[in-house]
């Protein structure tokens, strides 16, 4: 177990959920006969959550800041419409639909963003007005009518990577594709590991290294057979290709820049944050935004995907998000939480979503297992921190009978220092 | 009520040899009380003392079991369990937070968890004539449907002891019951509880302002280091401030400071007629008129009681972080500057180190070196883009010079103990290379050996020819660090001593009253 630790770093919270993702495919891949590990099924499993991943992308750092974003599916439901109203009756093309879709967006979350940053009214107040206000647009815009869009826009939802070059059986864009992550994700590695060796920082051991790459450079390649040897016509999903250069994206953005620093700051501690320097409001103001602007994006490739939009697209979309975000590892009380974790967990409910399906479990059933998931992984986080913060690993290595792992390093508390300013604060 | 039948007065209230232990520290030891029935009794203590931690005691908020000695009233030993036995025996606190709910009407307030009812309904008719009656007793003159938050602090406090009486309290307690108050309020308030006092009602007030406890109470108890020192009857043995004041501080300066000459340079910071509004109540102002300056390589010691408004005047400094700006000018290096954010505090190089730590000084949930470096982002970063690998070299050099012990700068400041926690703050601040550092109770909470590394900081500090300005409850800390004190009085700059003429009686006489005032 230790070992298994190592290899995903300190972060055990995600490895934890990595872990049980790993673990619900394999076990409805068994379940199922093999049917879940077909090269349809992981393209349908991804074009059919790519727009709730990247909800979730957006709510995580809203989540983060310490807020929520109940509005989503109507903003996204109402840009959606907007712009397949646009195309057809303005006759403008697609990515002048995109870019008008995107503006809108962000329109909305300025107005969002404004009051719950500078007014200082609570998001969940104020989206939940959103999500009556958005609803009611797109109704009253479109009509209630059911809105085509033409096969370009239904590319940005339902294309797939182009066939080219020389007929290899796969899919050479793809293959192409999977190629350059898996190597990409090897020279990353060693770059940080030569960097941190250099400056006398802590290196884990390098069969460590090495076998952390052979395992994730073997789950890329894997996922890239799939996606390349699907039926003729398909190969990875564009909303897919999106995803992901909006997931390297906002991963860099909350763990490499000031603007990512701040947003944890705000949400883990306002206060301090204030008197360190940061102004607070335009950091809320600019989550709440940019949650808006991606609200805005997801509905757009959902109406490419249902090749029209309609009066209740996006509903019930923001509880999924939420959803995801919390089993991906995100506090509600804001200040925790990853951009890797919400997509894991996304991809957990997803999964789950997917395989009781594949089974022939009923949506009556799928919903109850649903909340009981979720319920669960928050409830281990909340167990987890009242135990001082032990990992989910840390707590399935005590049920493992003391075999593996040991005591992992466990957290005390500083006891007499927390006492000692009680006693100094109320004297 | 004469003196003499004062005197003669038994004892209602003994508590005998309490002594109560947080894990690690003594609060309180061997602490004796002994309150004669009828009287006004005061207990006076530094901060820290133990004096709430006594009232808490004795309230049941720490009920019986969780201390040693016992509690004799009435003739009885007692054993509260928790506050609400102590209450159904007559004895009341009322604590320096008012417990009023501001949505609920003066009335509800008064009946809130005792309301009068009939057959289980509550009886509104009967609560509103006995919230008449009290009223009248405490002499508010209020109607009593009005919410609690429509009213002043003052009156509050009235609604607070109008509640105890309906208890039919015999002893009451007030912790701090002025230090909200503006001095007609504060009158009022001693006058009722000298009118309280004649219809037979024991009272024990805790308070910082002497000039009150000389007015009003009959006896005196010092506690010091949590210990119980004297008990003065005020008229037999001529009770003064200056004589409380003795009482209070007299312990020895133990030299428990890194030696140090100070190299100070010319004055390149100040503040004049500084004044500064509570930011939720209307006129009532935190800092009047304030004014001071920090000159090179110079430590400047802020010296005042709690809530005196010495955390005020240094937030409001330091980018208007606390409270409404009303008037007042900073000038740096001879130039007036305008600092209206604390991004701009920042950038003009100044530092504030909070007081309270856990709560606004530090993001529990982040590790040493992203604290480190949160208050100065912009030097590791290019483009916005923060660089780790620098990230880690400036914290490793901050953990290397000063000496925080833990495995890593990957470690989570939760883990650090409070010593280590405010290292790893001062290394915030020193990474921002201010050009003055305000420390609020830089040493709170901080065990002796890392008191003494936190000292030597900030005399390093000095010594680079920045300027430090301590604010501190501990007197021997101030007398023993700084250069040059200020004493700091409802939000009054009113006095300035150099280290060689201060004296912890002559601080705490300027830290208690006002002298500039001293005719009224």
């Amino acid at each position: 177990m230790n070992a298994l630790k190592k290899l995903f770093g300190g972060n055990t919270r995600q490895f934890g959920m990595i872990f049980a993702l790993v673990a619900l495919i394999i076990f409805f891949q068994v379940a199922t006969e093999g049917r879940t590990l077909t090269p349809g099924n992981v393209i349908n499993l991804f074009n059919g959550n790519s727009y709730i991943l990247i909800l979730a992308i957006g709510m995580v750092l809203v989540i983060i800041a310490g807020h929520i974003d109940l509005s989503v599916g109507s903003v996204a439901a109402f840009v959606g419409v907007t712009v397949a109203l646009a195309i057809r009756d303005w006759g403008i093309p697609w990515w002048a639909g995109v870019l008008l879709g995107l503006a809108l967006g962000a329109v909305i979350g300025a107005w969002q963003g404004w009051w719950t940053a500078y007014v200082g009214i609570p998001a969940f107040i104020v989206t939940l007005a959103g999500m009556l206000l958005f609803r009611g647009f797109n109704q009253f815009v479109g009509k209630s009518n059911t809105i085509p869009v033409p096969n370009d826009f239904q590319y940005l939802g339902s294309g797939y990577l182009p066939e080219v070059g020389p007929n290899t059986g796969f899919n050479n864009l793809t293959l192409l594709l999977g190629i350059a992550a898996a190597a990409f994700v090897v020279w990353g590695e060693l770059r940080t590991r030569s960097r941190a060796k250099a400056l006398g920082a802590e290196v884990p051991e390098t069969w460590v290294t090495i076998l952390k790459l052979v395992l994730v450079c073997g789950a890329i390649l894997y996922a890239t057979y799939l996606f390349a040897t699907g039926r003729p016509g398909t190969s990875f999903p564009i909303p897919g290709l999106i995803l992901a250069v909006l997931v390297l994206l906002y991963g860099f953005i909350s763990s490499r820049t000031i603007l990512g620093r701040h947003v944890y700051a705000v949400g883990g501690n306002r206060h301090a944050a204030e008197l360190s320097g940061v102004q607070s409001k335009k950091v809320n103001f600019l989550v709440m935004m940019n949650m808006s602007i991606l609200a805005g994006l997801a509905g757009m490739i959902f109406v490419g995907r249902s090749t029209a939009s309609g009066p209740f697209d996006g509903v019930g979309w923001e509880l999924d998000a939420i959803a995801a975000v919390f089993i991906g590892g995100a506090a509600v009380t804001g200040g925790v939480g990853t951009v890797v974790g919400s997509i894991i967990g996304g991809l957990v409910m997803a999964v789950l979503n997917n395989g009781l399906q594949l089974l022939g479990v009923g949506a009556d059933l799928t919903q109850i297992i649903k909340g009981l998931v979720l319920l669960i992984a928050v409830a281990f986080d909340v167990y987890n921190k009242s135990q001082g913060k032990k990992s989910i690993i840390g707590l399935l290595t005590r049920n493992m009978g003391r075999s593996g792992g040991g005591p992992s390093s466990p957290i005390q508390p500083d006891e007499t220092t927390s006492t000692k300013e009680a006693i100094a604060r109320e004297a | 009520m004469t003196s003499q039948t004062t005197q003669t007065e038994p004892i209602i209230l003994e508590m005998r040899s309490i002594t109560k232990e947080f894990p690690g520290v003594k609060a309180l030891a061997n602490v004796n009380l002994r309150v004669k029935a009828g009287e006004i009794h005061a207990i006076c203590g530094e901060n820290g003392a133990g004096k709430s931690t006594l009232m808490k005691v004795l309230s049941g908020v720490y009920p019986y079991g969780s201390y040693d000695g016992e509690i004799v009233y009435q003739g009885e030993v007692q054993q509260f369990k928790d506050i609400r036995a102590s209450e159904h025996a007559g004895i009341v606190i009322i604590h320096q937070e008012l417990a009023l709910i501001p949505e609920l009407s003066i009335m509800e307030n008064i009946f809130l968890g005792n309301e009068p009812t009939k057959r289980g309904i509550i009886d509104w008719s009967e609560a509103r004539l006995r919230s008449l009656d009290l009223l009248a007793r405490v002499g508010l003159r209020e109607d009593p449907d009005t919410p609690v938050k429509e009213i002043g602090v003052g009156k509050q406090q009235l609604v607070e002891i109008a509640k105890a009486l309906n208890k039919s309290v015999k002893i009451l307690i007030l912790d701090e019951p002025t230090a909200a108050l503006n001095e007609s309020d504060s009158q009022h308030l001693l006058d009722l509880m000298l009118g309280l006092k004649a219809k037979g009602i024991t009272s024990i007030i805790i308070s910082h302002k002497l000039n009150e406890i000389e007015q009003i109470a009959d006896s005196i108890t010092i506690i010091r280091d949590g210990k119980s020192i004297e008990t003065l009857n005020v008229k037999a043995d001529g009770v003064d401030e200056d004589r409380i004041i003795k009482g209070m501080v007299g312990r020895t300066l133990e030299s428990r400071f890194p030696d140090h000459t100070p190299k100070i340079g010319e004055v390149f910071f100040e503040v004049k007629d500084w004044t500064v509004g509570h930011p939720n109540v209307q006129d009532r102002l935190v800092c009047k008129n304030s004014s001071f300056f920090v000159r090179r390589g110079e430590i400047v010691g802020f010296a005042g009681l709690m809530g005196a408004g010495r955390t005020e005047l240094a937030r409001s400094v330091f980018g208007r972080s606390y409270g409404r700006f009303i008037d007042g000018h900073i000038y740096k290096d001879g130039k007036e500057v305008t600092l209206k954010s604390v991004r701009q505090a920042i950038d003009a190089g100044l530092g504030y180190v909070t007081e309270d730590r856990k709560s606004l000084g530090l993001n529990l949930l982040d590790d040493i070196k992203t604290t480190t470096v949160a208050a100065n982002l912009r030097k590791i970063s290019r483009h916005s883009v923060v660089d780790p690998n620098q990230e880690f070299t400036v914290a490793e050099q901050y953990r290397k010079s000063l000496r925080t012990k833990t495995p890593s700068v990957e470690e989570g400041v939760a883990k650090l103990s409070g010593g280590n926690q405010q290292k790893v703050v001062l290394a915030k601040w020193m990474f921002t290379d201010p050009d003055l550092l305000i420390l609020d109770e830089p040493t709170r909470g901080i065990d002796v050996g890392a008191k003494y590394e936190i000292y030597g900081i900030i005399q390093q500090l000095a010594n680079q020819g920045k300027g430090v300005i301590v604010i501190s409850s501990e007197l021997p800390e101030l007398l023993g660090l700084s250069d040059r004190i200020y004493t700091i009085f409802e939000g009054t700059v009113t006095g300035v001593l150099d280290k060689d003429e201060a004296s912890q009686e002559n601080l705490m006489k300027l830290m208690t009253s006002n002298p500039n005032r001293k005719a009224a």
